[in-house]
């Protein structure tokens, strides 16, 4: 089910219905749909349930070190949104962004590889787990200063617009990003220069600690755009066949039409903010609800009873799932550590005058042992 | 060899790279029907178009963004902010993006873009419209921030930043836009360079070094040549011509020859530029130095409006030959 803000501000009405767990229906009609394609979304779900489940483990055993945000809770909205992208179009993060490269295809190992800190890491190393990237796969960053991403997206669209190229690009963002004035410069620069762009909400209810309502005085998040005349669309981001189909459609408006778009996906997350936040600030009934309603488990259950998947084959992608999560953490644990001559290496693509190299980076890393 | 003035000079080269790569396009607020709020960029929406001459909304951190983001996937932006003051409304696009994507995600993305702007004060334009926030963007790892002084320069740099494949800070003054200099042509040297990263001595000497860059190069230029008539003393003066990465060889060597060393900045003078080449000489040259190091910078107050109290609060020549005579001959005030 999707709700819709259309262009004319006028026609819209001042109801407010700022319940984020608020009740849905889920597509269960699959009759046009491929099944070998629900089984990969599943398929890709579970996969990042597993991760993130051993992600928090490795975190607790101290192999990923920083800040680390899950997208437990979040697979339906995850996977449903990247099963809609095509390989030309460039997708933008927030910092809970695992979930969306693994759903890109990228390995696992590479991805968990960087949670370590390694040099076979997707970012080498340099960036860890809030700054994820693969450049082949046109994921274009994990970013951590809250809505940061939004501009650089929006640029990616220029880009693409300038050199009349295919493609949309999708910019995923967090409920509480809808407050940030870069938001509503990128919206309107987006709708004004007609550029190929979905502003992707999961909105699972708040920010850190803060709920929507607290923080927006517009907590209907995908109306946000009507200033700027701009189509805004809600869905059930439990549901990962409504997010697919959702951003199936709004990517062809922004493709074809130079149609931007908001969509705002209704999810919740299990855990805390990041992996060490208890997140005391939610009440037990609340969470209890939330995690109910098992994203994976119910898209399981509805694939079943449509008789695209049996149980044999949910206990072997489980099984298969399990293996490749265990062998991408057997690859990070036994890949190298970055270089420490190569600590300068990515400071700038062109080479210039009077910047350290090397030896400064060796000289740094002896008088850090105490070698002087 | 042609005069032109600093604008003009701006302004050719940036036709000329129009015309090169199509990929370079103009950003920023005014710069096309406006044609600039300096004019640097007149007449170039008539010749190339909307779509390569983008007025932007007033939305600094918005248009600052998307140019970081367009240059992710190849385009060269060339973005024009009014004055160095508003580009704090983008600072984060800067600082917290354009400087690290290269580096933070491991080499993939590269940000070839340049932000054009210009700093000082000394019109009236009061507190907000005359800082020079230069240094804050030369801390920053990951940028490259170039402040030429002379027209022949800021084409030479203009090009290079262009060219260049990471985010580039590139410094104007209000006052230098009028000035003029010799800048080679095509029958000359026509498609000249200056790396970034390198300072020139622009004037030779023996008896004392200034320090400069930007405008305040050029006053040192001025009283270097005024005190070799007048008095006969050899100025040397090093022009850094860009504040990161920092040329401090050049700085070294100048000052172990002529054993003196005054830096004059025109912003403000606790955590300064010239606090950064005082410590760099002492560190590198400390046996060398006949006398200490001498900073001269802006009176540290909001830059007031009247043009007494803003005359007191800006460095110019007095405050310059105070130092060198200090410096030459131990006096203190």
């Amino acid at each position: 089910m999707t709700k819709t803000a259309n262009v004319e501000p006028a026609t819209l009405s001042l109801a407010v219905s700022s319940d984020p767990v608020e009740n849905t229906t889920y597509i269960t009609d699959f009759r046009d749909d491929d099944p070998a394609a629900l089984r990969s979304i599943y398929r890709t779900m579970l996969l990042t349930r597993r991760f993130e489940e051993r992600t928090g483990e490795m975190y607790t055993k101290a192999k990923i070190g920083g800040y680390c945000h899950l997208n437990l809770g979040e697979e339906a909205t995850v996977v449903g949104l990247m099963a809609a992208l095509k390989p030309e179009d460039y997708i933008f993060t927030n910092y809970r962004e695992h979930g969306y490269i693994l759903a890109r295809g990228v390995d696992p190992g590479r991805i968990m590889a960087e949670l370590f800190g390694k040099d076979t890491g997707v970012s080498r190393g340099r960036g860890g787990s809030m700054h994820l990237f693969d450049i082949e796969t046109h994921f274009m960053g994990g970013y951590a200063i809250v809505g940061g991403q939004i501009p650089l997206a929006t640029g990616v669209a220029f880009a693409l617009r300038y050199q009349a190229r295919p493609g949309v690009v999708v910019c995923q963002m967090g409920d509480g990003t809808t407050n940030i004035g870069a938001w509503h410069e990128s919206l309107n620069m987006a709708k004004l220069y007609k550029l190929p762009i979905i502003f992707f909400i999961v909105n699972n209810g708040y920010g850190m600690g803060l709920k929507v309502e607290n923080g927006s005085a517009e907590p209907e998040l995908y109306r946000k755009g009507c200033a700027f005349r701009m189509h805004g669309e809600r869905v059930n981001g439990k549901d990962p066949i409504a997010v697919r189909n959702a951003v199936q459609r709004l990517r062809l408006m922004a493709q074809d039409h130079g149609e931007p778009a908001i969509l705002e996906a209704v999810s919740y997350r299990f855990r805390g903010h990041s992996v060490v936040d208890p997140a005391r600030y939610r009440d037990e009934e609340e969470v209890r609800r939330g995690r109910e309603d098992d994203p994976v488990l119910r898209f399981a259950q509805n694939l079943l009873d449509a008789g695209i998947l049996t149980d044999e084959m949910i206990t072997t992608m489980a099984a298969e799932v399990e293996q490749e999560v265990a062998a991408a953490i057997d690859f990070a644990n036994s890949s190298p550590d970055p270089q420490i001559e190569e600590l300068f290496t990515y400071m700038y693509a062109s080479p210039v005058a009077n910047m350290p190299g090397p030896e400064d980076a060796l000289e740094a890393a002896r008088i850090a042992r105490g070698e002087f | 060899m042609p005069v032109m003035t600093y604008r003009q000079a701006l302004n050719e080269t940036l036709r000329q790279e129009m015309h090169r790569d199509p990929n370079v396009l103009l950003m920023g607020e005014e710069i096309g029907v406006f044609e600039g709020s300096y004019k640097v960029t007149a007449g170039l929406l008539q010749e190339f178009g909307p779509k390569r001459v983008l007025d932007t909304p007033i939305a600094e951190e918005g248009f600052v963004g998307m140019a970081a983001g367009a240059a992710m996937i190849g385009l060269r932006p060339v973005v024009e902010i009014m004055t160095i003051n508003f580009s704090l409304l983008a600072i984060d696009q800067m600082v917290n993006h354009a400087a690290k994507i290269h580096y933070m995600f491991g080499g993939q993305a590269k940000v070839p873009m340049v932000l054009r702007t210009p700093g000082g004060g000394g019109v009236q334009l009061a507190a907000t419209h005359s800082q020079n926030f230069e240094v804050w963007y030369a801390y920053v790892p990951g940028l490259k921030v170039v402040a030429p002084s002379t027209p022949h320069d800021a084409r030479g740099l203009l090009r290079s930043a262009i060219r260049d494949d990471d985010p580039v800070v590139f410094l104007e003054n209000l006052a230098l836009y009028n000035t003029k200099g010799e800048v080679p042509d095509a029958a000359d040297d026509g498609d000249y360079t200056i790396p970034i990263g390198t300072a020139t001595v622009a004037r030779e000497g023996r008896d004392l070094t200034i320090i400069a860059y930007s405008r305040m190069a050029v006053l040192a230029m001025d009283i270097a040549r005024r005190l070799e008539l007048e008095e006969g003393l050899k100025i040397e003066v090093v022009d850094l011509r860009s504040l990161r990465p920092l040329d401090r060889p050049t700085i070294i060597e100048s000052v172990k020859k002529t054993g003196r060393a005054v830096v004059i900045e025109e912003g403000w003078l606790t955590y300064g530029v010239g606090a950064e080449i005082a410590a760099t000489i002492q560190e590198h040259a400390f046996d060398y130095l006949d006398a200490p190091v001498k900073r001269v910078a802006g009176v540290e107050v909001p830059l007031p409006y009247a043009k007494v109290l803003e005359r007191a609060a800006l460095p110019n020549d007095k405050h310059l030959l105070k130092a060198i005579r200090e410096t030459l001959y131990g006096t203190r005030s």
